[in-house]
């Protein structure tokens, strides 16, 4: 027995020994790499003829160069020349010509030509992956690329099927698909006449900031500076983005000194960060929306007074100030802050007793409604807190909690009552927006057209269809910005939306990392500009 | 063919060896339970309300869109068509594509899976160097303060949520104490350094005879080996406790008694000899449950395991990860049921 004792209290001692005595290197990161705790298990793929995800689009914002491009240090100032130095629009406003920056060179040392431009914006379109809406809304198709997208010496002329707004058409070659690829390098590794695709997945061939390394899914992704980018080489030689589910563990590490960046923490976390020696939080609006959406096919929510009455049945303020804190800020119009033609009325708070006359005036009390929402807890907590105030004006609201399989296939054959979900911009231009959530040329059951919310809610929009194909059109930026103030609000009057909340990322970082910029609700994060 | 025997009874010669027979038996039923484990995982995975469609043309793609990529999965076809189809690629050894990724499945399992076969590895190696002599021990002293420790130990590791025992750990050695790493399976100035040569990284940092990175590789993997290692403890200590209560009560171990052999030799030499055959049931088990993934382990410590890459892709509705990692899964079973099989034979003469 006693041999026993001693063999148990040795292994028990070996293995605390085996503990302490591990050397153990924990060091602050170097000051010329930095390393980024975030979820990236959305990355499906790098090439940015495909990438349609948020880590994603941080990977070729930094790797691929475009066309236009944002400037991080002023994102408001709208798109900027990077590959094309200047541009011409024709008098009809259908042509476009970019006359190429000289001296750019992709990461492979290849120069950047207007025939590199007319292959990358070619390939996009023929490739006809899942973000090639962006372009092919101008008429581009995969037989017309030939004449519509050319290359002339150091031009590059793009002709759309008619007339669109210049900001339009160049917000759209901001988005991820007008990211410029290396022609010769891409080509060397076609398989199957794939234009590359299945390489540029998980390898790169442009000429930003920085190029990549390597990307292991649900691991991490590496990039290394590029010495030769026009803008100067970056001061962070390498950038590590590791992938960190959860949010415990990145505070963890960034307590440590591990990582320098923290892009997931729960408020909880930020909470206890904020108090965290050498570490900072920083609050940076981005594009997504939080909204709740009426059927329109249901007979008392087609009424004015009731789609009003819903409005005021929201308690904006108290879950912004409580479980949504510093996640979510109320905003109440369908182009998110820092949009061209944004704008920051949010007229609607919470009034039970104006809903209530609004109801009765309608006729409409005592209903009872159900409302389809995706397994997310916030998206839950929102819902039960819309089952509160709707009560008290005598509304029953059922939740129905789902899958997006389940949930969004009910709320695409328009059979929900009430849909609460989030919707995020697809490129940086108001039409984004505009062009789903008022925007429905056919109302009809046939028409079928699952990708605009203002079909799947069944309404007709009321004439701002007609307002929204006008401002798409229109050249002059301030008309258009003003134009879409107008739309929004009638939007914000009429619709059978009530956009409730626009998203807030919260980065915990190390006090000594500056210049850091994610990008806001246009784009996506840039690291050239970060120093340590 | 007919034979005389040497007591000059006739009998029939099998028509096979038995090992021949025994093989193919072996091979038969791994070969029934693949197909069902196969069928029941593709099943499940059609009928879940999950939407491969979706997960890859998102969720304003028009309906013609929709539509087409519904197609290119074949979803269109009869079940039990996709179901052949797939067991054809499977029998040649494709699993195919990761439907959100599009590398090959056996690519990610490759890389995957050796992350988490050096944690359970380690994980259970704790279990068994720990439990087995606890075990013994609150056997032999049953009902003593010996008995109750170990007893106050296995109900905690059985109870304490995982997740909550995880952070716990994290936050007080790798947070307060700097003993450990942190999540992850090395630090950012060790990766990439040794060629990846089984996927394991404390393997082939030792045969590139790179030791330092060896032991940051082991500063990351102590903690959660040691929590995964806590759990299988928990379980091999009450079985082994258990196991050895019957033996100890047996008259052979009064037997042995009386004739005066030492305690020692009474408990070792006999009444645990006698146990072996039921612990390697109890620890094989405890090995294939560590080796399909432990996901909250893997999540809370950025292990990039087989748990979390079957749970991603369950979430993410890429059916096609799923069925592969469940293979994957369900191979490690039956290997592990015929590795017991085979121990059983050596360590029982009667099986013989």
């Amino acid at each position: 027995m006693n041999s026993l004792t001693k063999l148990m209290t040795s292994a028990a001692l070996g293995l605390a020994v085996a503990l302490t005595a591990a050397p153990v290197a924990v060091a602050e990161t170097p000051p010329n790499m930095l390393v980024i705790a975030n979820r990236i298990d959305d990355i499906t793929t790098l090439d940015p003829a495909e990438s349609f995800e948020f880590a994603g689009s941080d990977v070729s914002r930094n790797v691929y160069q475009k066309l236009v491009n944002f400037d991080p240090a002023n994102l408001d100032a709208g798109y900027q020349p990077e590959i094309a130095e200047s541009w011409d629009v024709s008098g009809d406003g259908s042509t476009i010509t970019f006359t190429i920056r000289d001296g750019l060179t992709f990461h492979s040392g290849n120069p950047v030509t207007a025939a590199d431009v007319e292959y990358s914006l070619r390939r996009a379109v023929i490739l006809n992956k899942t973000p090639s809406f962006i372009l092919t809304q101008f008429g581009f198709t995969a037989d017309n690329v030939g004449e519509t997208i050319v290359a002339d010496g150091n031009t590059v002329t793009i002709k759309t099927d008619k007339p669109y707004a210049t900001s339009f058409v160049l917000n759209c070659l901001t988005a991820t698909i007008g990211g410029i690829v290396d022609m010769k390098t891409v080509m060397e590794n076609e398989v199957d006449g794939d234009m590359g695709n299945t390489w540029l997945k998980t390898n790169s061939a442009g000429s930003g900031a920085y190029k990549l390394v390597s990307w292991k899914p649900n691991e991490s992704v590496t990039l290394q500076s590029n010495p030769d980018f026009y803008l100067g080489a970056p001061a962070m030689e390498r950038v590590i983005v590791r992938h960190v589910q959860e949010s415990a563990s990145q505070r963890l590490l960034l307590e440590r000194g591990d990582i320098d960046m923290a892009r997931n923490l729960n408020p909880e976390d930020i909470a206890g960060a904020r108090d965290a020696d050498g570490v900072v939080i920083t609050d940076e609006l981005r594009g997504r929306l939080m909204y709740v959406s009426l059927n329109q096919k249901h007979p008392e929510l087609s009424k004015p007074e009731v789609r009003q009455a819903i409005k005021y049945l929201i308690d904006y303020e108290g879950m912004q100030n409580s479980f949504l804190n510093g996640q979510y800020v109320i905003h109440q119009n369908f182009l998110p802050r820092t949009f061209l033609g944004a704008v920051d009325e949010n007229p609607f708070s919470l009034n039970v007793e104006k809903a209530k006359e609004l109801l009765a005036s309608a006729g409409a009390e005592g209903m009872e409604l159900e409302v389809g929402v995706r397994e997310a807890q916030e998206r839950i907590e929102i819902a039960q807190t819309l089952q509160n105030t709707f009560a008290q004006a005598g509304i029953t609201l059922n939740i129905t909690v789902g899958t997006a399989k389940q949930i969004l296939a009910r709320y695409r054959s328009r059979e929900l009552d009430v849909y609460l979900g989030a919707w995020g911009p697809d490129y940086p231009d108001p039409h984004t927006n505009a062009g789903t959530f008022a925007f429905n040329p056919d109302n009809s059951d046939a028409a079928n057209a699952t990708g605009l919310l203002a079909w799947r809610n069944s309404w007709d929009t009321g004439g701002l269809t007609e307002k929204v194909a006008a401002a798409v059109v229109e050249n002059d930026r301030d008309v258009r910005s003003k134009m879409y103030a107008d739309i929004q609000a009638q939007f914000r009057d009429t619709a059978p939306f009530a956009v409730m909340f626009q998203k807030i990322e919260q980065t915990a970082q190390r006090d000594n990392v500056q210049n850091v910029n994610l990008g806001g609700a246009t784009t996506a994060v840039s690291y050239w500009p970060i120093t340590k | 063919m007919a034979v005389t025997d040497t007591n000059g009874e006739r009998r029939r010669r099998a028509p096979f060896p038995r090992w021949i027979k025994g093989t193919v038996l072996t091979l038969g039923s791994i070969a029934v339970t693949m197909l069902g484990l196969l069928f029941i995982t593709f099943i499940i995975g059609r009928v879940m309300p999950i939407d491969p469609v979706l997960a890859i043309v998102g969720e304003r793609a028009s309906q013609s869109t929709y539509d087409a990529v519904y197609e290119q999965l074949g979803l269109d076809k009869p079940l039990i068509v996709q179901f052949l189809y797939y067991l054809w690629d499977v029998v040649r050894g494709d699993f195919g594509m990761s439907l959100l990724n599009a590398r090959p499945v056996s690519e990610d399992i490759a890389r995957v899976f050796p992350a988490t076969m050096e944690l359970a590895t380690l994980g259970v190696f704790i279990g068994i160097v720990l439990g087995v002599p606890l075990g013994v021990i609150a056997a032999v002293n049953r009902g003593s303060w010996i008995d109750q420790i170990a007893r106050v130990v296995a109900l905690v590791g059985y109870s304490m949520p995982i997740f909550w025992l995880g952070l716990m750990g994290l936050l007080v050695f790798y947070g307060i104490l700097g003993w450990v790493g942190g999540p992850g399976r090395l630090d950012i100035f060790y990766q990439d350094i040794v060629p990846s040569r089984t996927g394991m990284i404390l393997v082939d940092s030792a045969i590139a005879g790179d030791w330092s990175v060896f032991w940051n590789g082991f500063s990351h993997i102590v903690l959660p080996a040691s929590l995964l290692g806590y759990y299988s403890l928990a379980y091999i200590s009450r079985m082994t406790r258990s196991f050895m209560l019957e033996q100890l009560s047996a008259e052979y171990v009064t037997t042995a008694r009386v004739k005066g052999m030492s305690e020692r030799a009474v408990i070792w030499g006999h009444a645990f000899k006698n146990i072996r055959v039921q612990l390697i049931t109890v620890i094989a088990l405890s090995y294939a449950n560590l080796l399909e993934g432990s996901v909250l382990t893997e999540i809370i410590f950025s292990w990039p395991g087989i748990g979390s890459y079957i749970t991603t892709a369950l979430l993410s509705a890429d059916m096609n990860a799923v069925l592969g990692g469940t293979v994957v899964v369900g191979l490690i079973f039956i290997c592990l049921n015929i590795l017991s099989d085979l121990l059983y034979r050596i360590f029982d003469p009667r099986s013989k």
